[in-house]
């Protein structure tokens, strides 16, 4: 188990990069507890397979360094690391037992028998396999397969930390909720630093107590989920995050507050750091936009257009003009058709400059 | 325009891999099929495409008999989850293929082929070879040539599952757009629950071999005819637990009790399966007639818009799903509330209690 620290890193592939465009991934300087569970969460080509590499040492960086409890391991090769990885598809022996595929990384280290079968035990009890040590794996299920895989990189008293490559893509959506949550136990019980790379937001958002958002190669936002969800620092964040994600509205300051189609609106934070000539955006989730009356004072004019059922919730689509404003309404909540007012919740309201917050956080 | 299974199955030696299904799908929205990996949508969407034959039944096509008619004069467009396109063709000529085998005119393929990709945004990329694009614009393009043909059956195969969720929820939300109003019957495939809810139109639910339910989305989600459908068609898995109804009380194990409503109600005393989807389980009493429910919270998952626990009672693992963020502890025993009207009951065999 290990914190690990990446300093002033930064990865180009071509071996004379003459521009920032060069770079697969921008300057960054992170640090990852001893124990945490971190998600690495963009798009394809978000430069997040990039810095997996350079971690497992897959890849040397053209800059920087990488540390493990202080110790610098940049230069030094994979399998020197003491890292695990789980894949997309299982990597296990079919041939051989589940017990067999547990002990196999502990065997390849020369543990001792005795300290094999306690571990290989305890681990199979966690993942409930208890009862299948001696069924060929050949035979398990998808879910039971990559609870094999998850195994065997918990397995090893000596991992510096377990990294996950987008574990849960082929597995059914009943299953991902019952392996997330043994994924989510395991950490709570074997405290070793994980590392869950993933494009998928509930994936990332459910695992990890911080989230790493890339965007072309670069950290656009590190925080919790709540951090995530309720003050993206960065529009692609509050886009990105959320399904719908943020709603961003063209906007003037007026004051401490903004002003979008000539109607007033509050704001809990003051938009401090909007450079003048920036683009002005106004955002909101559509979990903090609701239908008011239209004596509200903050009342904005929309017609409804359309209406998505989502099982627990609905999504509304609206029209100010030309921008479309998401809201969510809970299951059984009246909505009101054609033309209707909506309003956002003031303290979920954030001015946007050239895609970046524009606000500090004020004491709550 | 109809596409009709009459009593069709398909076995393979001795397994049944469809079971005896008759359905009526039309051109008025998506017909989703719904289930799991190996419930049987793909063999399902081969029977249709003609790709595997019926083992009995029949398919009629606007009332017409094709069951024996090859791929080929179905008129049909497939298009899978792994993006299949010509390597060393451009994505212009991708798009364009059918409308080539078809010998269509050539300012007739350059007007379709250029509808086809503007409505895919392929725009910019016509004259790239398809290893040239991104995983989302390969499997665009693939789509867009299930478009250009104007087929009379397009068949979606689990098409948004190798995609980034973004680039998925995008797709998701247009493509019953780009379909509507062509006359095709469009039949999509997918093992999530919420991709189905979205999409609308008409859903099959499907286990093991066997069509659960059939009908319009949102009906077969709220009022669904079985266990089986209530647990395929929830996303987190549906909690269940046995319950007794007893006179105008239903009992949960030894603790909670509530007052029996709605067809419940009238139906005859003895033991139920109860089933409740974690939305209606809330750690926050929302309600005056909400049941207390004791549980050890397991697992939690915190998504920023959503907390989630998962708790055990005795007997059963239940997920609460709630809006907001909520502090659990995990190990901690705590009261979640139940929603009784929203409860759904099922009788021995699995039918849902219904008026």
């Amino acid at each position: 188990m290990a914190q690990i620290d990446l300093k002033d890193l930064r990865h180009s592939y071509t071996p004379d990069p003459a521009s920032e465009a060069d770079y697969a991934l921008k300057r960054m300087d992170v640090c990852w507890r001893d124990g945490g569970a971190y998600a690495l969460l963009g798009p394809s080509g978000c430069g997040k397979s990039t810095l997996l590499n350079i971690i497992s040492g897959l890849v040397a960086p053209s800059e920087g360094r990488i540390l493990f409890d202080g110790q610098d391991v940049t230069h030094l090769p994979p399998n020197q690391r003491h890292i695990a990885q789980v894949f997309q598809f299982p990597v296990i022996y079919d041939t051989m037992t589940v017990y067999d595929n547990l002990a196999f990384p502990l065997r390849n280290r020369r543990v001792p028998a005795e300290r094999v079968d306690q571990r290989v035990r305890e681990i199979a009890e966690m993942l409930e396999l208890g009862d299948r040590l001696s069924s060929r794996a050949a035979g398990l299920g998808p879910d039971d397969k990559q609870k094999i895989s998850m195994g065997r990189g918990v397995v090893r008293d000596d991992v510096n930390v377990i990294m996950f490559d987008e574990p849960l893509t082929v597995i059914d959506p009943h299953l991902k909720w019952k392996l997330r949550s043994k994924l989510k136990e395991l950490h709570q019980r074997v405290k070793l630093t994980m590392i869950y790379v993933t494009h998928d937001q509930t994936e990332a958002l459910t695992f990890a107590d911080e989230v790493i958002v890339m965007q072309d190669g670069r950290i656009v936002q590190i925080g919790t989920p709540v951090d995530l969800f309720e003050r993206p620092t960065h529009t692609f964040v509050g886009h990105f995050i959320g399904s719908p994600g943020m709603n961003l509205l063209p906007c003037a300051l007026a004051g401490d507050a903004a002003s979008y189609r000539g109607r007033t609106i509050p704001l809990a934070e003051a938009p401090t750091k909007a450079a003048a000539g920036a683009k002005l955006e106004l955002g909101v989730r559509p979990e903090f936009v609701r239908f008011v009356d239209a004596t509200d004072p903050a009342a904005i004019p929309v017609d409804v257009v359309r209406v998505a059922d989502a099982g627990r919730h609905r999504i509304v689509e609206t029209r100010a003009g030309e921008d479309r404003i998401f809201l969510l309404a809970p299951e059984g909540d009246a909505i009101p058709d054609g033309a209707a007012h909506v309003a956002f919740r003031r303290e979920r309201t954030r001015v946007y400059a050239d895609g970046w917050l524009a606000s500090d956080q004020t004491g709550a | 325009m109809t596409m009709e299974f009459q009593s069709v199955a398909k076995r393979v030696g001795v397994d049944t891999h469809i079971y005896e299904t008759n359905l009526t799908l039309s051109e008025a929205g998506f017909n989703v099929l719904l289930g799991a990996t190996g419930a049987g949508k793909t063999t399902l969407i081969k029977l249709m495409a003609g790709l595997e034959s019926v083992s009995s039944g029949r398919i009629l096509l606007n009332g017409e008999d094709v069951t024996a008619r090859s791929p080929q004069k179905r008129n049909v467009s497939l298009v899978h989850q792994f993006f299949v396109n010509y390597p060393h063709m451009s994505v212009f000529e991708n798009i364009a293929s059918p409308l080539r085998i078809a010998r269509v005119a050539e300012d007739e393929i350059k007007r379709r082929v250029g509808e086809a990709a503007e409505l895919m945004r392929l725009g910019p990329y016509l004259e790239r070879r398809p290893a040239e694009l991104s995983g989302g614009q390969q499997q665009r393009t693939a789509l867009a040539r299930a478009i250009v043909k104007d087929s009379a059956l397009v068949l979606l195969d689990e098409p948004l599952a190798n995609l980034d969720y973004k680039l998925r929820e995008e797709l998701r939300d247009e493509l019953p757009r780009l379909f509507a109003d062509r006359g095709a019957i469009v039949v999509y495939a997918t093992s999530e629950p919420s991709e189905a809810l979205l999409l609308g139109g008409f859903t099959a639910t499907m286990r093991e071999g066997r069509v659960t339910h059939f009908g319009p989305t949102a009906q077969i989600y709220r009022e669904p005819r079985d266990l089986a459908t209530a647990q395929v068609f929830s996303d987190p898995p549906m909690n269940v637990a046995s319950v007794e109804k007893q006179g105008a009380q239903i009992r949960l194990g030894d603790g909670a009790r509530w007052a029996a409503s709605g067809a419940i109600a009238a139906a005859p005393d003895g033991r139920y399966t109860m089933g409740v989807r974690p939305n209606f389980v809330s750690p926050t009493e929302d309600g005056a007639d909400r049941v207390r429910i004791d549980g050890k919270v397991l697992v939690t998952e915190l998504s920023g818009s959503e907390s989630v626990a998962h708790f055990e009672l005795p007997g059963a693992i239940w997920v609460s799903q709630s809006h907001g963020v909520h502090p659990y502890e995990v190990g901690e025993s705590r009261a979640f509330y139940l929603d009784p009207s929203r409860c759904l009951y099922f009788d021995a065999a699995g039918a849902r209690v219904a008026n």
